[in-house]
């Protein structure tokens, strides 16, 4: 089909916050072979809604089927895709790197640079704590990286739209929807 | 009024008007079958869960009810997941309630555990386990409504033990509240105007419909639309019945055994309305040579089944019912044109598609072609008998040769191709429907993959009467190896073949035999006037072929006349 053009995709889907609904989702991923760079899933403001971000790659029909197959699942109540509107995307990650005594006052300037934070420190170690987007969180791992990166711990992307778009419940009325007595025993039920 | 969580189910079912169930007791549901022996509904016992799901299945095309099973945990429930698969494939509204461990012990790896909502995910619409004997009836009232609401499909209810013998104070919920689940019903009015104003444009359209026609009742807005505009019709064979067999606009079935007039005026067609369904690779085969010229309007409850395969001009999410009839409205309102005439070059071209290549067999003096017997099952039954097939070439020449005139009356495992599928379904049809007659085409290996469950039909009296097309071989892989493998037939020669007749005989029912053309039309008389199940055994030339053919992954033009 038209548009073979592949591109990264930040998708937030509000769910149930019920056990199975994470696999239910991971399992459409894997079953119909979408992937997936990275997912965040957190509770929301309603204990009863977790909020799922998740980053993939894909042309324009790969992301409409995405969309269309996590809607499409019955304990997810919305879905949005970013690509292509304003938001504001966030990755955390959390870097230990070896502080010996020569190289700490270059460490502290590039926390500085890339305004994060040390929030542990040992005498050979520090542990630097960086949000951003993904290239940013990839630049100061690349610059720290020759001074001895012992270890690391990424997030995924959460997302967020600018201003007026929202992704929210709040226009979403609960419906309650009534069987009429013919549709208790017949297919293709129609209001 | 406080109630355990056993006789909550059976209360529940008889609150949604459910009369019948197909099952298969085990430890953890004694506590169900022991209400449910004094309930009013039907049980049937089957002899392995599979058969019970293809039942429920079967109850459920033929009736357009949600078909009901109930199995054990465990070895019970992992019995169904084919049926199950097979009924979300083709988007059939069946309910299975599965036993399951008390809540204590799982994820323990009790005895006879296993993770059937897990197992199921990818298989079923949505699948429950419940957690708590409060959330039961509530549970319910949702897998009865998704099961057969929106796109139908199958639901699991997964039910603990303890859950079964907690009480709770029970009232059967009157609303569905889902704030996370809403089809689409109603098409949107700008997109049937697009689709309508296409549609008076088109010089060459046809209709191509499938099982959504079925399953929405739209039958007859499809036939208003054909008639209409004299538009010709082709089916998927999901689809088969949902329009006329013997309409003079009607194509037969398109795809890989589909008529070679219908894969020709797909190929030239200038606009493709595809109705409920889904561009399925048996139909489409090489998706860029499929209908290259045509604009395509796609209408479809699903939203994923649109673009999912090819891309589409104008999509209508909506029931087809919906869309149809507004579709209808629409061209109804539009200035009158002599579609007959405008027509005429379209319809000429098809018709000499159908002169140069029609669906054809020769029947010799000797041996029994497999076609002839299909085509006199439909000249006795005159084309009114529900037809349940088994996969493989029995399947296609039943899609070929029994001319189905009117929707649920054909019952076949279609996006899955279960072997085994047919017999079983064919009792649950029966069941739903006892005053047709009900035949299950099958080959002589597929009716060996569930037998079993003839026990079920002769102890319940359930008259289904058996053709099988017995040609000695796994049948349709055997033509494969034909064809693309040089005639070598590993592993599909079926030797060791038991003797049907006897077979019947032994489960006490009862059995005939032709082994000669003009055995025929009197074994299926034979047949039909016996009141309980028959099998039929149809001794067939070993070595015949369905066609036409097209080769898997090439383009619909390039058949294979065989
Ligand atoms: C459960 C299952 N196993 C394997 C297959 C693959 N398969 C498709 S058709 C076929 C041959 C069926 O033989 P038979 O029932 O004798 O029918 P025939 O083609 O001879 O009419 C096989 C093995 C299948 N569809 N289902
Ligand atoms: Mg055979």
């Amino acid at each position: 089909m038209e548009n073979n053009h592949e591109q990264k995709h930040t998708i937030s889907a509000l769910v149930d916050n019920e056990p199975g609904v994470l696999n239910r989702v991971t399992g459409l991923f894997s079953g119909r072979g979408f992937n997936i760079e990275s997912l965040c899933v957190a509770e929301t403001m309603d204990p009863l809604v977790s909020r799922i971000t998740l980053v993939t790659r894909g042309n324009n029909q790969i992301i409409e089927q995405i969309t269309k197959q996590l809607n499409k699942l019955v304990n997810v109540i919305k879905v949005m895709d970013f690509t292509d509107t304003e938001f504001v995307e966030r990755e955390m990650a959390l870097i230990k790197v070896r502080a010996e005594a020569q190289t700490r006052a270059e460490i502290l300037r590039i926390v500085d640079i890339f305004r994060c934070k040390v929030v542990d420190v040992s005498p050979q170690f520090y542990t630097i704590e960086v949000t951003g987007n993904d290239s940013k969180i990839t630049a100061i791992l690349g610059l720290l990286n020759h001074l001895g990166i012992k270890e690391i711990a990424r997030t995924g992307a959460i997302a967020m739209a600018r201003s007026k778009k929202e992704i929210s419940l709040k226009k979403e009325k609960i419906v309650f929807i009534e069987m009429p007595e013919e549709a208790t025993q017949k297919t293709g039920y129609r209001p | 009024m406080r109630l355990s969580g056993a006789e909550i189910i059976i209360e529940s079912l008889i609150q949604e008007g459910i009369t019948t169930i197909f099952g298969y007791p085990g430890g953890v549901i004694t506590d169900i079958y022991d209400h449910l022996e004094k309930s009013p509904i039907r049980h049937y016992l089957v002899r392995h869960e599979q058969g019970a799901v293809h039942m429920a299945d079967g109850y459920a095309r033929s009736s357009g009810k949600v078909g009901v099973c109930l199995v054990t945990s465990g070895p019970g429930a992992t019995n169904t997941v084919t049926g199950i698969a097979s009924a979300f494939m083709d988007s059939i509204p069946v309910v299975v309630f599965t036993g399951q461990v008390p809540t204590p012990l799982i994820g323990n790896d009790a005895f006879q555990e296993v993770d059937i909502v897990g197992i199921t995910r990818p298989c079923t619409k949505h699948n429950y386990l419940v957690k708590k004997v409060e959330d039961l009836s509530r549970v319910i009232k949702e897998a009865f409504y998704l099961a057969r609401s929106g796109r139908p499909g199958p639901v699991l209810v997964d039910l603990p033990k303890d859950v079964l013998q907690n009480k709770t104070e029970f009232k059967y919920p009157k609303k569905v509240e889902m704030r996370s689940y809403r089809p689409t019903y109603s098409a949107h009015a700008g997109q049937i105007e697009k689709a309508a104003a296409q549609i008076l444009k088109a010089r060459r359209p046809i209709i191509y419909a499938g099982g959504g026609v079925v399953s929405s009742r739209s039958s007859r807005e499809l036939k208003t639309l054909a008639e209409g505009l004299t538009i010709p019709v082709t089916t998927t064979l999901m689809g088969l019945g949902a329009f006329p067999g013997r309409h003079p606009l009607w194509l037969g079935m398109l795809g890989m055994h589909g008529t070679y007039w219908a894969n020709m005026s797909v190929a030239q067609c200038d606009l493709l309305i595809a109705v409920g369904a889904r561009f399925d690779d048996r139909v489409t085969g090489k998706v860029d040579l499929f209908a290259p010229e045509a604009k395509i309007i796609h209408i479809d409850i699903d939203p994923t089944s649109i673009r999912k395969n090819v891309s589409v001009d104008i999509p209508i999410v909506g029931d087809c019912k919906d869309a149809l009839s507004k579709l209808n409205q629409s061209l109804h309102k539009q200035e009158k044109s002599d579609w007959r005439k405008i027509r005429q070059p379209w319809l000429e071209q098809i018709q000499e598609w159908k002169k140069t290549h029609p669906l054809t067999y020769e029947q010799g003096k000797d041996e029994i072609k497999p076609q002839y017997v299909v085509e006199k099952l439909y000249e006795v039954t005159q084309g009114q008998a529900i037809i349940a097939t088994e996969v493989g070439q029995n399947q296609m020449w039943a899609a070929q040769f029994y001319h189905f005139d009117r929707p649920n009356s054909f019952i076949t495992s279609g996006g899955l191709g279960v072997m085994g599928y047919g017999f079983p379904a064919a009792i649950g049809a029966q069941v739903a429907c006892p005053d047709r007659i009900v035949i299950d085409i099958a080959g002589d290996g597929s009716i060996q993959m569930n037998i079993q469950e003839m026990a079920t039909a002769v102890a319940n009296q359930v008259p289904v009467k058996i053709a099988i097309l017995n040609n000695g071989y796994l049948g349709m892989v055997r033509q494969f190896q034909e064809l693309f493998y040089e005639k070598r037939y590993a592993q599909t020669f079926l030797k060791g073949n038991p003797d049907f007749v006897k077979l019947a005989e032994a489960y006490g029912a009862a059995g005939l035999r032709a082994e000669r053309p003009e055995e025929v039309v009197p074994v299926i008389e034979k047949a039909l006037s016996i009141k309980g199940p028959v099998i039929m055994d149809f001794v067939v030339c070993p070595e015949e072929c369905v066609a036409p053919m097209v080769p898997a992954g090439k383009g619909m033009t390039e058949m294979l006349l065989v």
